[in-house]
C-alpha cells in the first residue's frame, strides 16, 4: 500500500484526503478528475428492449409445457382452518400439482392472522383453469376475533394477534426523557403535536412472483427480484439444495420499492409446485394480493416535541411513536437526525404494534418519509412560533456545508422570497390559493464490501462486464457500461451488459441504496484489472513498460510516442489469449466526505379552499449521491421519488374495514396512485459531490428523494391556507375539515 | 390474473368480471358451427346447460385474430381476455397485466384506430380488427420516434408501464400531432407509472411533436 492523497467534497466545500488504497486498486477519482462519461448523460443500456416490448421480464417467461400457478387465500382476518377438502379442485380439468402452505397436519387448528393469508396454491394448464381449480377448494372455517386498526389494537382488551400479552411491542427508548422535558422546559419556544401518517403499499407494476422449472437436480428460476442472491439462497436452504443447484435469473424487474427480497412464500410454493409437476411453474401475484400480502410501508402516530431557544436555535426533541407493520413486520420510524441536536438533546421512544394485516416490508427509503413528515412541519410549526423566516430557522440549525448549498440552490430554483410571508395571506384567486413549503432530508449509503466483478477483453475488442446484481429501474446495467467505458476509454454502447444472473459474480440486493455504491469500485477495478493485462500484452508488442500505455478515446497509444497508437479494437489483436478477464472484489471503504448524502425538496402548491383539493404546481428537488455516474438516470431516480411521495402525501391510503378486517380497497381503481395528470412541473437538480471513500465515490440515491416531499407539500399547504394538516394522505376531506376548525375558532 | 384469490374459499360471495363472462350464454357470439360441433369444446363440469334458454359453454374455441398486420388462427376460452391471448398464447408479452381492470394502461393496444386496454377486451370480441401491440410500433431495428424519444429523455425506469405509455402516446399523437401539457396529461390520464416517469414522457413527446404548442 502507497499512501496517496485525494480531494474530496464539492465546488461548495473541499479537503484534502490521505488514503492507503491496495495497490491493486485503480488510481481514485476525486475532486480533480476529469472525466469522459462518468457523470454524462447516458441513455440506458436496455432501454431499447424496454420500448418495444422485447424485454422480457418474469412475467412475460413462456416456457413450453408451463404450468399457472395461483394461490388461496384466507378471506377471513382471523380463523383456525377446521377442514380442507381438495377433492374437487383436483378433479377439475387440468390442474397438476397441489400443495399446502402449511403443514397439512396443522389443519384443524392452523390460525390464519390476516385476510391474504396463504393456505395453499394449486397449478394448472391454464391461468383460467388455475382460478377455477382454486375456487373449488372447500374450506371450513372457525373465525376469530380480530384487530385491524392501529389505535383499537392499543387497547388493554384488544385481541391478541399473535402470542403475548399485549399487542404492542415497545423498543429501548433512546434518550433521558425527563432530562430532554427539561430541555424542552426551559426554551424559550416550543411546539407539541401529533402527526399520523398512512399505510401504503408498494404497488410495483409488475407484481411479486417467479418462474421455477426443474432443471438436471436442481431448478432454474426466474424472479421479479431485488435480491438476485436471496432468491438463490432463500429457495437453495428451504428445498434443501446447494446453491449452484438454483439458478436465478432477474434480467427486467417491474418495479420493487423494498419489498421484493428473497423468495417469500409464493416463491416456496411455486417450487414445490413446480417440483411436484416435474414442470415449469409460473406464479404470479394478482394485483389484489399485492396489496394484501406482500408488504407495505407501515403507518405512524408520532407525539412531538420541539423547543428553540431565543435565537432560534434548537434545544431538544422528544418523539414518542407507534406504527403497525400488521401480523409480523416492524413499523420503525424515523426522524433523522438533520439538525444539531446532540444525542442528550434527544429522546425517541419507539414501539410497533401487531394488527391482523399483511406484514411490512422495508419500503424506499424505510421509516424516513413518516419521520420527516412529523419532524419537518415541527420545525415549520417553531419557524411560524419563533417568527422566523422557515429557510432561515433550518439553515440557523443545519452544519452540514452540503444541505446549505442546496438549500440555496433549491430557493433561488422555486423563488422562495415569492411565497406569502404571513401563512394563508398570499394573494388569492378566487378560491384558490397558493404557498411553498421546504423540507430537508439525508441518508446514509456509502456501500458495502458485498460485491465482485469479471470484464472480460476479447481478442476482437469485444468488452463485457459481468455482475450478478438486478437493475429494478435504476439504471444499474447502465451504470456498469458506464463505469467500464470510463476506465477504458470507451463508450458506453461498446460494452456489453450480463447481469442479474446468479451465476454472474456476486452483487447485493437493492435495498439502502447500495447497488451502485456497493457494486462500482468493485467493477471499476475489475476494468482496471483487465486493462492491465490488456496493456502488458501490449507492453511485449510495443517494447515499452505496461505504465507507459493508457486508454483514451476509443484509442490506446503511449503518450511520449504518437507511433505507438490503435484504435482500441485493433490493440486487444495483441492479446494471445482469445480474451483476458480482469477480476476483483470490493475493497472496504476507507476515509471519505462525509458518511451520508444530503438533499431537499422546495414545493409550491394551489390549495382550493372550495372545494379542499390540493394541486402541486412545482417542486424543486436537490439531491446529493456522492459522485454522480449517469446524469441522466439520477434525474429520473429523484423525479421519481418526488412524485412517489405526492402520491404518498395526497392520494395512497391502504383502508381497512375496522368491522370486516379487510383492506377494500385492494385494487388500482380505489388505492389511488399519483398520475400524469398529478405530476407538477420538477426540477431535478443533482449536486455532485466528489465523496470519496472509494476509487469511484458514489453514493446511494434509490431511496432519498421520496423522504421530504410530503413534508414540503404539507408546509406549503400551511403556507397557503394558514392551516395545518398533520396527517397524510392529505385528501380535501382533511383539507375542508381543517378550514372548517380554523373559522369555527375564530367566530368562537 | 383474476380476483378470485380470496374468495376461492367462497365461490359465492365474489363474482369476478371473468367469472361472470365466462357464466353469460354465447348466444350472441358468433363461434364457427366446426368450433361446436368439433371436439374442441368442452361441456362445463360446473353449469351443466339448461335444456332451454342460451348454453353455457366452457373450454376452447378457434378463433383468429389480425396483429400487427398478421393473422393468427388461436384457441382460447371465450373467457380469455385479449390481454392473455397475446400474452399466453401467441407469446406477444410487450402488453402487461398490471390491474386487471382498466384502470392503469398497462394492456394499451390500438384496436381498429382506438386505443383501448386489451385487459378489458374479450379475445373472440376482437376477431375481425386491426389491432397493433407495442411489439409493431418499430420496423425491424428501427423505432418509432416516439419509442427513441422515450430512450433519449428516459422516460422509462423499471419499463413495465412503458409498452402501455408509448402506445398512448401513438395515440394521442395520430390525433394531437402537436398538444400542449395538459392534452398530454388528460391523453395519458388512463395510465400509471410507479417509478414516477411521467414528467419525462412528457419532455419525449415534447420532443416528438416538434415543440409544444401551448
Ligand atoms: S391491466 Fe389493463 S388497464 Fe391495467
Ligand atoms: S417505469 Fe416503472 S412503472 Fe413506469
Amino acid at each position: 500500500m502507497t499512501e496517496k492523497t485525494v480531494r474530496v467534497g464539492f465546488s461548495g466545500d473541499s479537503k484534502e484526503l490521505k488514503i492507503n488504497p491496495p495497490d491493486t486498486s485503480p488510481p481514485a477519482w476525486d475532486l480533480d478528475s476529469k472525466l469522459a462519461v462518468v457523470g454524462t448523460n447516458v441513455p440506458r443500456v436496455d432501454g431499447p428492449d424496454k420500448v418495444t416490448g422485447r424485454a422480457k421480464y418474469t412475467y412475460d417467461i413462456n416456457l413450453p409445457g408451463m404450468l399457472y400457478g395461483r394461490i388461496l387465500r384466507s378471506p377471513h382476518a382471523a380463523a383456525i382452518v377446521k377442514s380442507v377438502d381438495t377433492a374437487a379442485a383436483m378433479k377439475m380439468p387440468g390442474v397438476k400439482a397441489l400443495v399446502f402452505a402449511f403443514d397439512e397436519s396443522k389443519i384443524g387448528e392452523k390460525k390464519l392472522r390476516y385476510a391474504g393469508d396463504e393456505i395453499l396454491a394449486i397449478a394448472a394448464d391454464s391461468p383460467e383453469r388455475a382460478d377455477d381449480a382454486v375456487r373449488a377448494v372447500k374450506i371450513e372455517y372457525d373465525p376469530q376475533p380480530f384487530v385491524v386498526d392501529l389505535d383499537d389494537a392499543m387497547k388493554a382488551d384488544a385481541p391478541i394477534v399473535n402470542d403475548g400479552k399485549s399487542n404492542v411491542r415497545g423498543k429501548n427508548p433512546r434518550g433521558d426523557a425527563a432530562a430532554v422535558d427539561a430541555k424542552l422546559a426551559g426554551s424559550s419556544k416550543k411546539i407539541e403535536a401529533t402527526f399520523r401518517t398512512q399505510v401504503q403499499t408498494h404497488s410495483a407494476l409488475e407484481t411479486h412472483g417467479l418462474v421455477v422449472a426443474p432443471d438436471g437436480d436442481g431448478i432454474k428460476v426466474w424472479a421479479s427480484t431485488q435480491g438476485v442472491f436471496s432468491v438463490r439462497d432463500g429457495l437453495s436452504s428451504n428445498l434443501g439444495l446447494k446453491a449452484e443447484q438454483v439458478r436465478v435469473i432477474s434480467t427486467f424487474v417491474g418495479g420493487g420499492f423494498g419489498a421484493k427480497f428473497g423468495p417469500g412464500v409464493e416463491g416456496v410454493l411455486c417450487t414445490k409446485l413446480a417440483r411436484q409437476a416435474n414442470a415449469p411453474v409460473k406464479l404470479m401475484l394478482t394485483r389484489k394480493e399485492e396489496h394484501l400480502a406482500v408488504g407495505n410501508r407501515p403507518n405512524s402516530l408520532q407525539k412531538v416535541k420541539l423547543g428553540a431557544d431565543s435565537t432560534g436555535k434548537l434545544t431538544a426533541i422528544s418523539a414518542t411513536t407507534f406504527g403497525t407493520g400488521g401480523v409480523g413486520g416492524g413499523a420503525g420510524c424515523t426522524i433523522p437526525a438533520i439538525y444539531n441536536l446532540n444525542r442528550d438533546a434527544t429522546y425517541k421512544a419507539e414501539s410497533d404494534v401487531f394488527t391482523n394485516a399483511g406484514s411490512s416490508a422495508a419500503m424506499r427509503a424505510p421509516g424516513h418519509p413518516q419521520g420527516i413528515f412529523a419532524m419537518e412541519q415541527s420545525m415549520d410549526m417553531l419557524a411560524y412560533e419563533l417568527g422566523l423566516d422557515p429557510l432561515e430557522f433550518r439553515m440557523l440549525n443545519d452544519d452540514n456545508p452540503v444541505r446549505r448549498a442546496q438549500f440555496n440552490l433549491g430557493a433561488k430554483e422555486i423563488g422562495w422570497p415569492n411565497r406569502p410571508k404571513v401563512a394563508g395571506g398570499g394573494k388569492a384567486d378566487g378560491p384558490l390559493k397558493r404557498g411553498m413549503g421546504v423540507a430537508g432530508t439525508l441518508w446514509y449509503a456509502g456501500g458495502g464490501k458485498d460485491a465482485k466483478a469479471d470484464v472480460e477483453i476479447g481478442k476482437g475488442g469485444e468488452v463485457t462486464v459481468y455482475q450478478g446484481a438486478q437493475d429494478i429501474g435504476t439504471g444499474f446495467k447502465t451504470v456498469l457500461a458506464i463505469l467500464v467505458a470510463e476506465e477504458l476509454g470507451l463508450k458506453p454502447e461498446d460494452i456489453t451488459v450480463r447481469a442479474a444472473d446468479s451465476r454472474f459474480p456476486y452483487g447485493p440486493g437493492s435495498g439502502g441504496s447500495t447497488t451502485t455504491p456497493t457494486v462500482a469500485p468493485a467493477v471499476h477495478a475489475a476494468a482496471y484489472a483487465a486493462k492491465r493485462k490488456l496493456f502488458e500484452a501490449l507492453a511485449t508488442t510495443w517494447q515499452v513498460k505496461p505504465d507507459d500505455i493508457s486508454a483514451k478515446d476509443g484509442k490506446v497509444f503511449v503518450a511520449s510516442d504518437p507511433s505507438k497508437s490503435l484504435p482500441f479494437k485493433k490493440a486487444c489483436a495483441a492479446l494471445t489469449a482469445d480474451k483476458v478477464t480482469g477480476s476483483a472484489d470490493r475493497e472496504a471503504n476507507y476515509d471519505g466526505y462525509r458518511g451520508n448524502t444530503a438533499g431537499c425538496q422546495f414545493a409550491e402548491v394551489e390549495v382550493d379552499t372550495e372545494t379542499g383539493v390540493v394541486r402541486v404546481l412545482r417542486v424543486v428537488a436537490v439531491q446529493d449521491a456522492g459522485r454522480i455516474i449517469n446524469k441522466l438516470c439520477s434525474e429520473s431516480q429523484i423525479s421519481g421519488g418526488v412524485i412517489q411521495g405526492l402520491s404518498y402525501a395526497l392520494f395512497e391510503d391502504r383502508i381497512m374495514d375496522k368491522s370486516a378486517g379487510k383492506m377494500v380497497n385492494a385494487n388500482f381503481m380505489e388505492y389511488k396512485i399519483a398520475g400524469p395528470k398529478d405530476c407538477p412541473e420538477i426540477k431535478s437538480i443533482v449536486l455532485d459531490v466528489a465523496n470519496g471513500r472509494n476509487s469511484v465515490g458514489a453514493m446511494g440515491l434509490g431511496e432519498a428523494p421520496v423522504i421530504p416531499t410530503a413534508a414540503a407539500i404539507a408546509n406549503a399547504i400551511y403556507n397557503a391556507i394558514g392551516v395545518r394538516i398533520f396527517e397524510l394522505p392529505m385528501t380535501p376531506d382533511k383539507i375542508i375539515a381543517a378550514l372548517a376548525r380554523k373559522e369555527g375558532a375564530k367566530t368562537a | 390474473m383474476s380476483d378470485s384469490s380470496d374468495d376461492g374459499a367462497r365461490p359465492k360471495s365474489g363474482v369476478s368480471r371473468r367469472g361472470f363472462l365466462k357464466g353469460v350464454g354465447l348466444g350472441s357470439v358468433a363461434i364457427p358451427a366446426a368450433g361446436l360441433l368439433g371436439g374442441s369444446v368442452v361441456l362445463a363440469e360446473e353449469a351443466p346447460p339448461k335444456p332451454s334458454g342460451p348454453k353455457v359453454f366452457t373450454g376452447e374455441i378457434p378463433i383468429k385474430l389480425r396483429i400487427n398486420g398478421k393473422d393468427h388462427d388461436l384457441k382460447v376460452e371465450p373467457r380469455t381476455t385479449l390481454l392473455n391471448a397475446l400474452r399466453d398464447r401467441l407469446d406477444l408479452t410487450g402488453s402487461k397485466l398490471v390491474c386487471d381492470r382498466g384502470t392503469c394502461g398497462a394492456c394499451s393496444v390500438i384496436m381498429d384506430g382506438l386505443l383501448v386496454t386489451s385487459c378489458m377486451v374479450l379475445a373472440i370480441d376482437a376477431q375481425g380488427k386491426e389491432i397493433t401491440t407495442i411489439e409493431g410500433l418499430a420496423s425491424g431495428d428501427k423505432l418509432d420516434p416516439i419509442q427513441a424519444a422515450f430512450i433519449e429523455f428516459d422516460a422509462l425506469q423499471c419499463g413495465f408501464c412503458t409498452p402501455g405509455l408509448i402506445m398512448a402516446t401513438k395515440s394521442l399523437l395520430k390525433t394531437n400531432p402537436h398538444p400542449t401539457r395538459e392534452e398530454m396529461q388528460d391523453a395519458l390520464s388512463g395510465n400509471i407509472c410507479r417509478c414516477g416517469t411521467y414528467d419525462h414522457i412528457f419532455a419525449a413527446i415534447e420532443k416528438v411533436a416538434g415543440g409544444a404548442r401551448g
